[in-house]
């Protein structure tokens, strides 16, 4: 057990620490922000490539920082900006998805035109993978594209498009082959959103906020050109990005934070007189949270030495969505239900506390519990492929 | 940076394995447990000659000198195959206690026998977390009187180390005049602990009079840690003995792995367990290496364990069906003891209670 990371990542760690303390006045605030980056945002972003605190392994020669990838540094970059709460850069599909994968697929025309300024902020993107009868089971998707004269017209919808009413673009999954097996009859296809006969509405969610929108598509014309891949490889490019997908590690440093933000409110609020955190009830739920949180912390850290020791972790991997997204609503559950009816106020009430920030989190745990894979398709997941149980045999043909 | 276990760990975790499970098939965890002495001499032998019972005890001693990460390791492989030894007491929390608050001379006296296993100890502690039935020991004068219940691994010990209040600890051989020991018989007949009576028994106090304060809290934090890891060892074999289970089982012309609901049972008892292997790894480093993190860590790792234990014998006894529930299929072994480690040194609600304190939450 060697937690140290080491005399070359100290530096580079108090390298950062002082690069963020002497740059922190120019950042924007930090958060995901449901809107196209602005200037500050672009500034701050390029910033962070120069010194390689963003987008490192994305070569030069398409506006990355070109250096050697490195999960400590990555771990340390990620660590500093969140223990200084400060914007760490733009994130979001297009540079956590689709830039991967255009640099494992992508053309070089392809790599060229758009790597650059998506990383950049300067063009959005969108994902369009899920529809109203494909969620789950995303492969049997059912919007379709023929091709007439170098086009593909598309025509179907998208649903859980999230930044579509802003996004420069969307990298797009639809039916191109449709006699193949429904895996093999997919293309992944760059389309610009501003292309006539996309139409996107806002799906306002359980929240109150319209953090998603439906994305209807009739006719729309887009260049055969822009297939990645071959026409009829999409599933097997979407596929590519997976593995790049965040949060393969686990995050638990948005969960300690949280903690501690329930620690304030146990010992600030007062229930019959006396603080929260005196009331037994409420104090235990909070520590055994606790300790399932700390648990998170010492398991990503075993995930990262799996990693840099090229080792498959296994079954120790395939949990952590399911586990982090169980406890992340667990934790919200114990603030709301310790601040009883105040923790049920809500869009600026009288009484409202942290402006309902506890019940809009309640509710978007929810929503990370089934979005990206649910947690049943997790312990699909798990059972198969951690635990190497069957999968389910699918039902006999039925007339 | 390396979390995990050093490649000499993994050598001591394959050697310490293919003895317990060449040694503890189902049969002769059966046949041994069934005794209800808590012992058996093979074992405890075969473990003195893997140097196991030194682990935590320094060279100078006599002992391995190994550190409390490589005593996880060991009581992980113990815990998967339920085995009769009275080693958390006698090998853990004894040393734990000899280490943190023993005189040279009292150290030179035990620690070595405790290396060899020639000395088997019992460890008397628990009205020092909570007390049930008024009992306890008190020191008046230099006589020792009173009742200490649940002396873990008092079963087969020679001699006893028995708290009296929060600053005394007395070494009680078994056959001193005035005591007088009962067994406890738990549903884990695996091992047995005890009920100590000691009636104005004259003994010596470990550190002297009063002196012992930090070493009860030192053998109560290394207890928990290897209940812990105890369960550990153990939740993991019944996740995969219902998985193997339900692999073979054909209910509806399928093998029952197939149901999603079965599926799904093995996928939530492997995701509440496995954070807890790194929780308490973490917990087993902070013992040897960090300290002042060690306490707030065992306290989370053992009711956290507990809590995932708890899930885990209900629901891997339910995936086996009625099966489950039979001596054939032997199962109950690790169901019980899991049930037991949780209810040894703290419940998860009084373990939780005292990580608030200790974190300065509430006045103690």
């Amino acid at each position: 057990m060697d937690l140290s990371f080491g005399p070359e990542y100290e530096d580079f760690r108090a390298e950062l620490r002082s690069f963020i303390e002497k740059n922190k006045h120019k950042a924007p605030p930090p958060g995901m922000g449901m809107h196209h980056p602005g200037p500050q945002e672009q500034d701050w972003q390029k910033l962070l490539i120069e010194h390689g605190y963003t987008c490192r392994t994305i070569p030069k020669e398409y506006g990355g920082y070109g250096g050697e990838a490195d999960i400590l540094k990555t771990v340390i970059i990620q660590d500093e900006f969140a223990r200084a709460n400060v914007n760490s850069g733009l994130s979001g599909q297009g540079i956590g998805m689709l830039v991967p994968t255009l640099l494992e697929r992508g053309t070089d025309k392809q790599k060229e035109q758009y790597i650059r300024p998506t990383i950049w902020g300067e063009i959005y993107w969108c994902q369009g993978y899920s529809e109203p009868g494909a969620g789950s089971d995303l492969a049997s998707l059912r919007t379709n594209a023929r091709v007439e004269d170098g086009h593909f017209i598309i025509n179907g919808q998208k649903i859980w498009t999230s930044s579509a009413h802003f996004s420069d673009m969307c990298f797009i999954l639809v039916r191109t082959e449709p006699d193949k097996p429904k895996h093999e009859g997919i293309s992944y296809i760059l389309m610009d959103m501003k292309t006539p006969g996309i139409e996107v509405r806002p799906l306002v969610t359980m929240t109150g906020a319209a953090e998603f929108n439906e994305t209807f598509l009739t006719d729309v014309k887009v260049p055969v050109e822009n297939v990645v891949g071959k026409r009829g490889e999409g599933w097997l490019v979407a596929n590519t990005t997976l593995k790049h997908e965040r949060g393969m590690l686990g995050d638990p440093s948005q969960l300690l934070g949280r903690i501690e933000s329930i620690v304030k409110i146990l010992q600030n609020e007062t229930l019959d007189g006396k603080p929260l955190m005196q009331h037994p009830m409420y104090r235990d739920r909070l520590v055994a949270a606790q300790a399932k949180t700390e648990a998170l912390k010492y398991h990503s850290l075993r995930l990262l030495t799996h990693t840099l020791n090229n080792e498959d972790p296994g079954v120790s991997r395939l949990i952590i969505k399911y586990y982090g997204t169980t406890l992340s609503r667990e934790l919200s559950d114990i603030a709301l239900e310790a601040l009883g009816e105040l923790g049920s106020l809500y869009d600026g009430s009288p009484h409202v506390r942290s402006h309902g920030s506890w019940q809009w989190r309640n509710m978007f745990d929810l929503g990370l519990i089934i979005g990206g894979g649910t947690s049943q398709i997790q312990k699909n997941i798990i059972s198969e492929r951690g635990l190497g149980m069957p999968r389910e045999p699918k039902l006999a043909e039925t007339k | 940076m390396e979390f995990g276990l050093s490649p000499d760990q993994k050598l001591l975790q394959d050697s310490v394995r293919r003895y317990t499970e060449a040694q503890l098939p189902l049969d002769r965890i059966r046949e041994y447990a069934n005794t209800k002495t808590g012992f058996h001499t093979g074992i405890w032998n075969g473990l003195v000659e893997l140097a196991a019972t030194g682990v935590l005890v320094p060279e100078q001693y006599g002992g391995a000198g190994f550190k409390m990460l490589d005593a996880v390791v060991i009581l992980e492989a113990l815990g998967r195959t339920v085995a009769p030894v009275p080693f958390i007491g006698s090998a853990i929390m004894a040393p734990a206690a000899f280490l943190a608050g023993g005189t040279e001379i009292q150290k030179e006296e035990w620690l070595p026998q405790i290396a060899s296993g020639e000395v088997k100890f019992g460890v008397g502690v628990t009205e020092c977390i909570s007390t049930r039935d008024s009992k306890g020991v008190t020191l008046s004068g230099d006589a020792l009187s009173g009742n200490a219940m649940f002396v873990i691994d008092g079963g087969p010990a020679d001699v006893f180390l028995i708290a009296a209040g929060p600053d005394n600890m007395a070494i009680v051989p078994r056959n001193a005049p005035g005591v007088t020991v009962t067994k406890l018989t738990t549903i884990d007949y695996s091992r047995m602990h005890t009920e100590v009576k000691l009636e104005n028994v004259k003994a010596d106090l470990l550190g002297g009079k009063g002196k012992a304060g930090a070493a009860i809290k030192q053998t109560i934090l290394a207890g928990r840690l290897a209940l812990a890891a105890d369960t550990l060892g153990a939740a993991e074999v019944m996740i995969y003995k219902a998985v193997d289970y339900a692999k073979e089982r054909k209910q509806f012309e399928r093998v029952i792995a197939s149901y999603q609901a079965v599926k799904h049972m093995c996928a939530e008892m492997i995701a509440e367990l496995d954070p807890f292997r790194s929780l308490v790894w973490y917990a087993a480093h902070a013992y040897d290496e960090v300290p002042g993190e060690a306490l707030l860590n065992v306290l989370l790792a053992k009711s956290g364990i507990d809590g995932a234990g708890k899930f885990i014998i209900r629901t891997a006894t339910e995936v086996h069906g009625g099966m489950g529930f039979t001596d054939l299929m032997g199962l109950h072994y690790w169901y019980k003891r899991v049930s037991v480690n949780r209810s040894l040194l703290g419940t998860p609600e009084m373990l939780r209670n005292e990580a608030a304190i200790a974190q300065g939450w509430l006045a103690a």
